[in-house]
């Protein structure tokens, strides 16, 4: 069952549009806003709810990389390994993740702490390396900062 | 030298507010647009030549003229902004939206005069959170301000904007996939025609443009075509372009420059030459997806044309530089991976060719380089060039490749022959 905010924030969206089917992708980030993830039961009710088949909403939420339909943890580390940033030291902040967090790319740390994934340029190249944790943008790093930084997110 | 996109943005981080951006003068390039007919507006921006700031570079005045006019044009119609600034290396719509998030929304409320659009839409990649917090209370302000909504500055005309961020994908940067994107669809692009400016967003007419180029809208019209066109002397393009550095360069940044500005200035004089300890071999001028270009192409203009006839292409205008102590196969191997990530799938060359591409540049990497792979790789990157394939993600990534293998052609074999990279590198 969709929660009245998520049926709420929904209704938002779909103001913005000429039918409610458009507002399929905004449906889906709300959902996981509200739930760090969509699972197959919210799939089905957010299809439901846009009167979408399960298949087409499937086919949208499989296509896009900040969708998830398998759970993350509670902070998300999204790490650039894109050109500047891969020849400024990103593979050594993807070793320093994996040594500090002790899990791969695609995982989640067994604490349920953090998820940790690549994502293409974040368009801040003049400052590389770069990456994002949640919402938060952080620049120049070097792998010794790491721990400090992630010691900011509980 | 005037820098009006960026001449109001503050040093010290901070958005500029409606006040302060009415204050300098903002809003009145709107005044004046709402007091011509659309067909002024656009002859306007014709007569500027202002060409399209997201790469391709298309003459932003034509553009629009392709949209049905008049009582009797479907509607609503619609105004984009492309604001999915996913191109590796690209870095400049990021500063325009965080630090002067009006001078957007009076562009495109001109852009949207200027076609009789009653709706606007910002596509705005995910990553671009203060953007989109800023972008949302610009909006906010300018309906407060009766500069949205109904009815605007009394003049009759109506326009809504409104925010979609994107769930990230680069194909959406492709103006028809970013459509399909829109519309809550997987972003595969469209075939053309029809073009977006007859049946566009929900089959309706839709004029798509990229934040810079919105931007340049209010400066043209509160200060004329002509003024326009003065800003550079340097190149038949007129107006300023935003260009960028990042790679090893001493101060990698942004700078507001004349079009048309060299390679060498932006470089040596902006961000001050190479580090210590390392040469300039080569550099993408304008983002992941153009050509390779040398130390023999720094004098030359960085305006749309010029690079065209040195087999690259201005693109973004932000460089990412190869260094002599970077792996060119390296940063290929970079490269080719994330385009071969981003393929939306939809066409064989790309789905198919660029994985191979990746896998084999890796294998290069790594020291399990092939006699043959450098046919194979020249083969892969004809069919992904111009023609192949329905957009242009996969030309995009043969450039990058091809101009590689033509000019770093030694290291490319030094890789298959001593069975490893000579920089020490591993994919």
């Amino acid at each position: 069952m969709l929660t009245p905010e998520e049926i709420d924030d929904i209704r938002h969206a779909i103001a913005t549009l000429p039918h409610k089917q458009a507002a399929a992708i905004e449906a889906l980030a709300i959902v996981q806003r509200h739930r760090r993830w969509i699972d197959d039961q919210a799939l089905r009710d957010v299809g439901e709810h846009l009167e979408m088949s399960v298949a087409a909403l499937e086919g949208v939420a499989t296509f896009y990389n900040h969708l998830f339909r398998r759970p993350v943890g509670r902070h998300v580390v999204r790490l650039c390994d894109s050109v500047t940033c891969w020849m400024l030291g990103g593979d050594a902040l993807r070793s320093g993740l994996r040594a500090t967090l002790g899990v791969d790319l695609g995982e989640t740390t067994p604490d349920d702490r953090f998820t940790l994934l690549t994502i293409p340029c974040l368009g801040c190249c003049d400052r590389a390396p770069a990456l994002m944790i949640d919402d938060d943008l952080h620049t120049d790093l070097t792998p010794g900062a790491l721990a400090g930084l992630l010691r900011r997110y509980d | 030298m005037e820098t009006p996109l960026t001449g109001r943005i503050r040093a010290d981080g901070e958005v500029v507010t409606l006040a302060e951006y009415r204050r300098a003068g903002g809003y009145e390039g709107l005044r004046r647009a709402l007091g011509m007919t659309p067909a002024e507006v656009q002859a306007e921006v014709k007569a500027s030549k202002l060409r399209g700031r997201g790469g391709a570079g298309f003459p932003t005045g034509i553009k629009w003229s392709f949209v049905p006019m008049g009582p009797d044009a479907p509607r609503p119609k619609y105004v984009v902004c492309n604001a999915d600034e996913m191109e590796p290396g690209t870095f400049k719509d990021r500063l325009l939206m965080e630090g002067d998030p009006h001078q957007l929304v009076e562009g495109m409320i001109i852009a949207a005069h200027a076609i009789e659009a009653s709706v606007g839409y910002v596509f705005l990649r995910w990553a671009y959170r203060t953007a989109e917090r800023r972008l949302r209370r610009a909006i906010a302000e300018a309906y407060e301000a009766g500069l949205l909504g109904r009815d605007i500055l009394g003049r009759g005309v109506d326009f809504d904007l409104h925010v979609h961020v994107s769930a990230g994908r680069y194909i959406c940067g492709e103006e028809t996939a970013l459509l399909n994107a829109l519309e809550g669809k997987r972003a595969n692009p469209r075939a053309k025609p029809p073009y977006p400016q007859v049946s566009g967003l929900f089959g309706k007419p839709t004029v798509v443009n990229n934040v810079e180029t919105f931007v340049n809208l209010p400066h043209i019209l509160a200060r004329g075509a002509q003024w326009f066109d003065g800003l550079s002397t340097l190149s038949a393009d007129g107006g300023t372009k935003l260009y960028g550095v990042s790679g090893r360069a001493r101060r990698p940044g942004l700078w507001e420059l004349p079009i048309g500005s060299t390679a060498r200035e932006i470089l040596y004089e902006r961000a001050g030459g190479m580090r210590d300890g390392y040469r300039l071999r080569g550099f993408l001028p304008g983002g992941a997806s153009t050509d390779f270009l040398t130390e023999a192409h720094l004098d030359m203009p960085l305006d749309f044309d010029t690079p065209m006839k040195h087999g690259s292409r201005l693109g973004t205008g932000t460089m990412i530089l190869l260094d002599d102590r970077t792996c060119p196969v390296g940063m290929n191997a970079n490269l080719q991976r994330f385009f071969a990530q981003e393929s939306c799938g939809w066409c064989t060359p790309c789905r198919e060719g660029l994985p191979w591409v990746s896998r084999l540049l890796d294998a290069m990497e790594r020291g399990d380089g092939r006699p043959g792979d450098l046919e194979k790789l020249a083969h892969h990157a004809h069919f992904l060039g111009p023609g192949h394939t329905f957009c242009a993600l996969a030309p995009g990534a043969a450039e990058p490749l091809q101009s590689g293998l033509r000019l770093f052609r030694e290291d490319f074999e030094r890789h298959i022959a001593e069975r490893r990279c000579p920089y020490g590198g591993s994919a």
